[in-house]
Parts: C-alpha cells; sequence; structure tokens
C-alpha cells in the first residue's frame, strides 16, 4: 500500500472560500484547474487582491464567483458582462473579470458578449467551454461540435458551432486567447496578461466535462479528455482565427494560443470618483 | 464643493414630463443610466446623457433591456445610484433582472412610461396597463415598490423619491408613469439643492472579521448595511437563496427565512412609503380611485358629479405598491360605493374589490387615449343610483366610442 501525502494547505488557499469546499463539481471537471489559474495569475499582479472583482453568470462556471475568495458576484444566465459593465463604469478602479461558461456567454449571453467586444470595455472575460450544457445535464449549445452527440443532440449535432476567438476578435476585442485545462502554466500567464490587458480581454478554454459531454461521445473520463486535447492541441499563435473552429474529427487539431494582442481605442464612461464618494459618504 | 448640488437646477420652468423625470434622477445624485431607446420613454435618455457626464455621472447605451437593467445592477453594486427608463416591451425583458435586485438587494430605479400593450401595442399611446406586471412580473414572491406620477412636478418629485426608497429599503422602484404624463409639459418648480431630500444608503462600515454576515439584516430594519466591492470585504452576493454569509443555501429552512424577510422589510415599513392624495371626501357618497393621467380626467368627472347633486370626491393612490390596503378599506368604511378609473381594464379594481365591502365599479379602458371625463361620470351615476356593476372584462365597454 502506498504511503499517504497528506498537505493541509494548497496555494491558492488565501483566495479559496475553503468554507465552502468541496465544490460541487463532477470529478474529472476542468473548472478546478481553471479556478486554479486565476487565483494563481492574481496574486502574481502587483496591485491588491481587493481591487479585483469577479462576475459570474449562470452554470457551472457561473459557480466558481462563490468559491472564491474575492468580491464576487454571481448573477442571472447571461448577464455577467452587462453586470461588470455597470460595475467598471461605475468604479473603474475595480479590475472586473467575468468567468463564465460557454453556454452562459455565447447562447444566453452572446448579444452582450459582442456589444462588449465592440465597445472595448476594459474587462476581462474568461470563458471555460466543455461544449455543452453542463449543469442541466448535457444538452447541446451553440459551441457543441457538429456531429456531436448531447442529450438533445442524440442523432448528432446538426448546428455549426461557434468559433469563439473569430467571433470576439471580429467584434473587436484586443485580447483573444485559446488554452486548456491541461495547459495550466500557459493558461496562468495568459490569464494575467489578459487582467493587465486595457481594454476588452477573452480567455476560451477548453474543458473535460466526463459527466455531461465526455460520455455522450466516448470520450472516457477526464483523464482521458485531458489526454484527447494533449494528443490533439497544436500552438499557432499566429493561427487565421478563421480556421481556429473545433471539430470533432480525429484529423483537425485543437489549435492554441494567444491570438491577438492589439489595441484599439477603449470605452470611454465612467463615474467620476469625486461623485460616487459623495453619494456614498456626502459631500466633503 | 458639492458635485451633485451643482447639478440641481433650481427655479421655476416649463418641463416635459420625462425631461423633469431626468431632472429629478439629477437632483437625486443618479450617476449612472444604462437604457434602450424605446418610445415614449425616450426623452429620458436624451436627457441623461447629456447631463449625467456634467455631473460626472456616466450614460451607457445598451443593446437591450436586458443589459440595461443588468448594468444598472452592477453600477448599484459598486455604489452608484443607477436608474434606467423603459416602456412596456422593454419592461418586460426587465422583469427577471427585477428579482436579481429583489434577490441580491440593489437599489435601482426602473421607470417605466406605460404605453399601451399587450406586444408592441400602442407605441406613441397612453396605457396605464403595466401595474400587475409591476406587482407580480418578476418570478417568485418578492414585495414591490411603484409610484404613479400625475404631473410633470411628480415626474420630478417621485422619481427622487424613488432614488431614496431605493436607497432605504434596498430594493428595486418602479416609477409608473404613462405616455399622457410622460409627453405633457407643463410647470416644474425644482428646489434649492440644499432643499432636496436624499437618503444616503447604509453601507456595511464594521471591519470584516470572522463573522462577516453581509446579508444579516439590521434589527430595526430589516434591511442589512451594504458592503461595496473593491474594500477589502470579500463579499459573496448571488442571486441564489443564500444564507446570512451570502453563502448558496438550498434548505427549505433558509430560502422561507430569506423570501420572508425580504417581503417583511417592506411590507413591515410600508407606511414610510404609501402616499395617498384626497379632495372632496369629507361629504362623499362615492369616492373615485384614479392615479396617473387618469386622476386628472377624474377630477373634471367629479364636478361634473357635483353639478349634478352626486357627492363625489377623489382618493389618488400616488403609490400603487405596496397597495394602500389600509387606506383603501377605511375608504370603503367612509362611502357608499367606489369607482375604479383606470386605463385598463380593472387592474386596481381587483385589488380594491378585495379589501372592501362595499360595490365597485369600473370606468375603464384598454388605452390609447386619455380617459374622457364622461366616461367616468357614467360610472359615477351608476354607483351613485346603486345600479349594478358590471363584471371587469366584459366584451364591449362604453368607452370604444373614444
Amino acid at each position: 500500500m502506498a504511503s499517504q501525502l497528506v498537505v493541509d494547505s494548497h496555494p491558492s488557499d488565501a483566495l479559496l472560500r475553503s468554507d465552502r469546499l468541496p465544490h460541487i463539481w463532477c470529478p474529472g471537471c476542468g473548472l478546478g484547474s481553471v479556478m486554479s489559474c486565476y487565483a494563481d495569475s492574481v496574486q502574481s499582479l502587483d496591485f491588491p487582491v481587493d481591487d479585483n472583482v469577479v462576475v459570474s453568470g449562470i452554470g457551472c462556471t457561473g459557480r466558481v464567483a462563490g468559491y472564491l475568495y474575492m468580491d464576487s458576484f454571481h448573477t442571472t444566465h447571461g448577464r455577467a458582462i452587462p453586470f461588470a459593465l455597470g460595475l467598471k463604469v461605475a468604479n473603474p478602479d475595480l479590475h472586473v473579470t467575468v468567468i463564465s461558461g460557454d453556454g452562459d456567454l455565447s447562447a444566453i449571453g452572446g448579444n452582450h458578449l459582442i456589444h462588449a467586444a465592440r465597445r472595448n470595455i476594459d474587462i476581462t472575460v474568461i470563458c471555460v467551454n466543455n461544449f455543452n450544457y453542463g449543469m442541466t445535464g448535457g444538452q447541446a449549445g451553440p459551441t457543441t461540435p457538429f456531429g456531436a452527440t448531447t442529450s438533445t443532440s442524440p442523432a448528432g449535432n446538426y448546428e455549426q458551432p461557434f468559433n469563439l476567438p473569430h467571433l470576439v476578435a471580429t467584434a473587436g476585442a484586443v485580447y483573444v486567447a485559446r488554452w486548456t485545462s491541461l495547459h495550466v502554466r500557459q493558461l496562468r500567464d495568459t490569464m494575467r496578461e489578459a487582467l493587465l490587458k486595457p481594454g476588452f480581454s477573452f480567455v476560451e478554454v477548453l474543458s473535460p466535462c466526463p459527466v455531461g459531454f465526455g460520455k455522450a461521445n466516448d470520450l472516457g473520463e477526464g483523464l482521458d479528455e485531458m489526454w484527447f486535447y494533449r494528443r490533439r492541441s497544436i500552438v499557432n499563435h499566429d493561427a487565421a482565427l478563421e480556421d481556429v473552429g473545433l471539430s470533432m474529427s480525429e484529423d483537425e487539431p485543437i489549435v492554441l494560443g494567444n491570438f491577438v494582442n492589439r489595441e484599439r481605442p477603449l470605452f470611454r464612461p465612467a463615474v467620476s470618483r469625486e461623485a460616487l464618494q459623495e453619494v456614498l459618504y456626502g459631500a466633503v | 464643493m458639492s458635485v451633485i448640488e451643482a447639478q440641481v437646477l433650481t427655479g421655476s420652468h416649463f418641463m416635459n414630463g420625462d425631461t423633469a423625470c431626468a431632472e429629478g434622477a439629477m437632483a437625486a445624485g443618479c450617476l449612472f443610466f444604462g437604457g434602450y431607446p424605446i418610445t415614449p420613454s425616450t426623452e429620458i435618455a436624451e436627457r441623461l446623457a447629456r447631463r449625467l457626464p456634467e455631473a460626472g455621472g456616466a450614460y451607457v447605451q445598451m443593446e437591450d433591456e436586458l443589459g440595461s437593467i443588468t448594468a444598472v445592477i452592477g453600477a448599484s453594486s459598486a455604489g452608484a445610484r443607477a436608474m434606467t427608463a423603459t416602456s412596456g416591451p422593454g419592461f418586460s425583458l426587465m422583469m427577471e433582472a427585477i428579482g436579481l435586485a429583489a434577490m441580491t438587494e440593489t437599489p435601482c430605479v426602473i421607470v417605466n412610461v406605460q404605453r399601451g400593450g399587450p406586444s408592441t401595442g400602442l407605441p406613441t399611446l397612453v396605457a396605464q396597463a403595466d401595474v400587475m406586471q409591476a406587482r407580480w412580473g418578476t418570478h417568485g414572491d418578492i414585495q414591490a415598490i411603484a409610484l404613479a406620477p400625475a404631473s410633470c412636478q411628480e415626474m420630478f418629485d417621485l422619481t427622487l423619491r424613488a432614488f431614496n426608497l431605493a436607497d432605504r429599503f434596498r430594493h428595486p422602484v418602479i416609477i409608473l408613469a404613462d405616455e399622457a404624463i410622460g409627453h405633457l409639459t407643463e410647470r416644474v418648480v425644482i428646489p434649492a439643492a440644499s432643499e432636496i431630500p436624499r437618503v444616503r444608503r447604509r453601507l456595511y462600515t464594521a471591519p470584516a472579521n470572522g463573522a462577516f454576515e453581509p446579508f444579516r439584516a439590521a434589527e430595526d430594519t430589516l434591511v442589512p448595511p451594504m458592503p461595496l466591492p473593491g474594500l477589502g470585504y470579500r463579499t459573496h452576493v448571488t442571486s441564489l437563496t443564500h444564507d446570512e454569509r451570502g453563502y448558496p443555501a438550498t434548505d427549505a429552512a433558509t430560502h422561507d427565512r430569506l423570501v420572508r424577510r425580504l417581503s417583511a422589510k417592506i411590507a413591515n415599513f410600508r407606511h414610510e412609503i404609501i402616499e395617498i392624495e384626497e379632495s372632496g371626501l369629507e361629504d362623499a357618497e362615492v369616492a373615485v380611485i384614479a392615479y396617473g393621467s387618469t386622476s386628472r380626467t377624474a377630477r373634471r368627472a367629479i364636478a361634473l358629479a357635483r353639478a349634478e347633486g352626486i357627492r363625489a370626491g377623489i382618493f389618488r393612490p400616488l403609490t400603487l405598491w405596496p397597495f394602500p390596503e389600509d387606506e383603501v378599506r377605511a375608504l370603503g368604511e367612509r362611502v357608499r360605493s367606489i369607482v375604479v378609473a383606470e386605463l385598463n381594464l380593472g387592474q386596481v379594481r381587483g385589488e380594491v374589490e378585495r379589501v372592501t365591502n362595499i360595490p365597485v365599479y369600473g370606468a375603464n379602458h384598454a388605452g390609447g387615449a386619455i380617459m374622457r371625463p364622461e366616461l367616468i361620470l357614467e360610472s359615477i351615476k351608476e354607483a351613485a343610483h346603486g345600479q349594478p356593476a358590471r363584471g371587469r372584462f366584459s366584451p364591449v365597454g362604453r368607452a370604444a366610442a373614444v
């Protein structure tokens, strides 16, 4: 019998609500890794943790906000981005990050996603893409690959999915990247870069969903899905974004990288610090 | 130097109702407007697009009303007084987020300049048919706070008041205006900046120690003081049912406790919210209940009735929600019958019937034009003569020939 390795702390403990753990995510889910990468990237910043605010929508990824020991808002389905806009405009000193799922951000919240990118508002969006609606039990959504089986596409998905990096870059995002929950070092560094980037930055993270998506598509356990990413991923920072759409075909690579890093005029409306202080605390 | 007070347009103005609403927001210290253009509320957005940046505030034209109301809640979560303005279709889209504001106890003001519905209905024409939607539109049990202005002056006064109620109760407050008032132009007197009453939101100021319970209600008001983000409290705010720590909970006891408190913090303090205006009720046998633009034609109808020897008076709620139950019940003990005049098929009438034991008559029209005094007069006569009251949904209204 192997000897036990017992640790009494985790490197991200300072940013986790340990009194809310264990989390609700399934064995093999990638969200723990994504949350850990985000916590690491926040702790690596030069400004205080308390300047950061996390906003989530609804779904498995939407639960991230509730496990982070930070100011965090768990809002309604699809509306994390406009909520984040309000926070950022009312208090521009806050660094606002949206962490939500592919269905929340690109289906029910798709309109807000493209308009936030168009405005180039200074927020970071981390989109965890598990190719399906996990919380409700594995239904097809706008990122489900063509032909993939889900509980609402039992004969194979006959819709074409979004290519999210291409979508947000076309809409105006100034920073666009994609990694998987396997690529934790790259993901952590990319998140840090995105958090520091002025303007609308977008990080797509492909994440295993063995219970919701993997089982229906014979991808095996979470670890097998990680091998799947390991086997099929290539890194190409200079990839043409119209070509980075995802498919179920073993012949097609999963293209990862830091695709876009450019400058565009920033969204300008902002509440003045002086006016906000006066409303809250009275005139000085 | 006060940046907010510097923006108060003190003086006497000849002003459009929607504009007066925007100026009420400015006087209140509103710093954020998120909106989407929709007739007949657009003048509010247009005015604030120009005025807010002058005061250190921000106007953001959102991609839709779902985004508008949610951005408003986000801005308020950061501490700003925040507002949106819309009409029926946009109001429908905002329903889910009004529940978010109620659940997370985030103050905000939603102005609905009512037009004819359902659906796209009558975009440019008046109605008052969103009264019940304001009360019950979002899912789940919540209390509503809704105010009904009947003049341009009240568009200013009640918008200002709405911000104060929102911060006092940490709750969304709805202005149920109507197109006739929104597009009316008349005299508006804006007081000196120093005379503008402003209720400041009660903030969480204690240090965040081990027992940090940001959703534990204050004993005096049942409203918890609000921690702001960025100050080190590390609050979790969720739309899910939550306990006093703000943590999600799925047990029936916590849910029942939360939902009851969210209701009680308003229902138990409704006397702070409810405003009524009465006139001519001292000797009245028939009381006319009317609000918004319809209260203005009701006054004419009452004058005509008195000229015919019918002693009638008006009971005008400036607050529709919480419904002034005690006041209407007491009214029912003072008069022989009640006429409820409204530009819908009897939404407030149903509430009046619920709390009184005397005959209640409707004077109704589905909207599209302001109420004619003659229509209300007919109902007053029926009431005075003890004729049987018609059902609320009789297929042919007498007002068809407006």
